[in-house]
């Protein structure tokens, strides 16, 4: 067996930059290892996205589960890890969400210092604008809902609004805006540090990121897992956990169950780089559509799914014309940029819109999924609370309620209350 | 942009449609038990390719209409009338 470096051998620091600034950059090592699989493994997690290299990471350093292999049927952080907005945020109204968000902002917080990377994370806010009475309403109750559980909200008049954000169009004639529920401790993170950040933190403590290795089956004996069939062959293991967004459906029916998901797809856009222009994130009330701005200079913006089943990763123009309206609408001078590229992402949507996070009626497989469009901010909080389902076997109070079988009890968290269509969530 | 073959009005953009999602679930019999019922609200085969499923041609005829749609690549292979069966299998 090849020789594992210990934690944190390499670590990066200014120190460090300045000093390979003298050798040529010649003393940089690759972030993480290539290694092949071995025969088996304590805990296999299928997925190299941010998830599953976060639940990795949290294995091994809050429960010491180290002989841990991520298997990823491309290279990792290419689905959704690479192609979300980057939003961070915990502005939910339902206990439930809040718990669980919260938690994974304040992981955000540390996240840097945790895994001795640059993720980039800069909390400028997030600032969800509203245009009526009733919408004032239903944002001063979600304000208030957060603020009751310990999470920073606060109400912005039309005067709060236009400090914070001037460039919007606030007398807009359809949807003028009354105000916006903001959250200043939310912002963004630089989304494929958080992947390599994670990859890396798992693999100096004695992961093993198995890329270009697809599951192709679950093995089960007599209701317990034993490993999974893969391109690679097979891999045995004493417990698997399953990340993997967009193709959560398929890998359930690997194993017998089918799950109340959805697959959809989820559009994003960059514009051409222009200098500062918007601090931190906006949402519009009105129509689908919010935005930032990177640290490059380019707006990033996104809106509604598509609205139809879909595994193509490809966007389409109805939803094109609609979100581009709903941004000239907020931001007239938008109207003037161009955009650079568009893609479009898996969503694995429930029946509520909101996730889980859960054991299964198989021994030893565990699922995390159902991320709707909210998986990116979930990244850190999402492996923590998984690491702990698997390492013990029982979901922490973070994850209690993010289950499959809350849809069976009745016991919904419906943060919209959209009915069990995916495609209205 | 999606081309749908409406049964009354041809083949019609994709944005006079609204998808009303898939078209394989039938409400059960009033007696069939509570796992019947779950599985109709919630449990969906979600498959990675062929897919029967409801568009309602809302801009148009106003028509529910089935749709036999590949969720991979996108491709329209068969369409049929709400009380129509679309045909039995899709090479």
């Amino acid at each position: 067996m090849p020789a594992r470096p210990k934690p944190m051998t390499d670590r990066y620091s200014a120190w460090r930059v300045l000093k390979e600034s003298f050798s040529g950059n010649s003393g940089w090592k690759p972030a993480w290892r290539k290694p092949e699989p071995k025969a088996s493994y304590d805990v296999i997690i299928v997925g190299g996205g941010g998830h599953g290299l976060a639940t990795a990471h949290y294995l091994a350093s809050v429960h010491g589960i180290t002989n841990v292999a991520v298997v990823e049927k491309g290279p990792i952080g290419l689905g959704n890890g690479g192609r979300n907005t980057t939003i961070v945020r915990s502005n939910y109204g339902l206990p439930s969400n809040t718990r669980f968000y919260e938690h994974s902002l304040k992981l955000w917080e540390g996240l840097e210092q945790d895994l001795n990377y640059n993720v980039m994370m800069s909390q400028r806010g997030v600032l969800n604008l509203f245009h009526s009475d009733s919408q004032r309403d239903a944002a001063a109750r979600r304000g208030n809902s957060m603020r009751l559980q310990g999470v920073d909200a606060e109400l912005l008049d039309r005067d709060g609004v236009r400090a914070y954000a001037p460039f919007i169009e606030l007398d807009n004639p359809m949807f003028p805006i009354f105000g916006g529920l903001m959250q200043r401790r939310g912002g963004t993170a630089r989304h494929d540090a958080v992947i390599w950040g994670f990859a890396r933190a798992a693999d100096q403590r004695g992961v093993d990121i198995i890329e270009h290795c697809e599951v192709t089956g679950i093995r089960r004996e007599g209701g317990r897992v034993t490993g999974v069939e893969t391109t690679r062959g097979f891999i045995g293991a004493k417990k698997v956990g399953v990340a993997v967004a967009g193709n959560t459906s398929r890998l359930a029916t690997m194993a017998g169950l089918s799950l109340p998901v959805e697959s959809h797809l989820l559009q994003a856009f960059v514009s051409e780089a222009i200098k500062p222009m918007i601090g931190g994130v906006v949402t519009f009330g009105a129509g689908h559509f919010y935005i930032s701005q990177s640290d490059k200079g380019g707006l990033v913006f996104g809106g509604d799914l598509d609205g139809y089943n879909s595994y193509s990763q490809r966007g389409n123009l109805p939803v094109v014309e609609h979100l581009l309206g709903a941004a000239v609408s907020m931001i007239p001078a938008l109207s003037r940029l161009r955009v650079l590229r568009q893609w479009a992402g898996i969503m694995d949507m429930t029946m509520d819109s909101s996730p889980f996070i859960c054991k299964t009626p198989i021994d030893g497989l565990y699922f995390n999924g159902g991320w709707c469009y909210g998986g990116f901010k979930a990244t850190p909080g999402s492996g923590w609370c998984f690491a702990h389902t698997i390492a013990r076997d029982e979901p922490h109070a973070f994850n209690a309620d993010l289950t499959i079988d809350r849809f069976r009890d009745g016991r919904l968290i419906d943060e919209r209350g959209a009915g069990p269509n995916p495609w209205a969530q | 942009m999606h081309l749908i073959p409406c049964p009354y009005c041809g083949e019609r953009p994709q944005d006079e449609f609204h998808y009303r999602g898939d078209a394989t679930v039938k409400r059960p019999a009033p007696d069939a038990g509570e796992q019947a019922f779950y599985d109709y609200v919630y449990t969906r085969a979600n498959p990675r390719g062929w897919h029967d499923e409801w568009w309602h041609h809302y801009a148009g005829c106003r028509q529910w209409i089935k749709v036999r749609r590949n969720t991979l690549t996108h491709v329209v292979a068969a369409s049929a009338g709400p009380a129509d069966a679309l045909p039995e299998a899709t090479p």
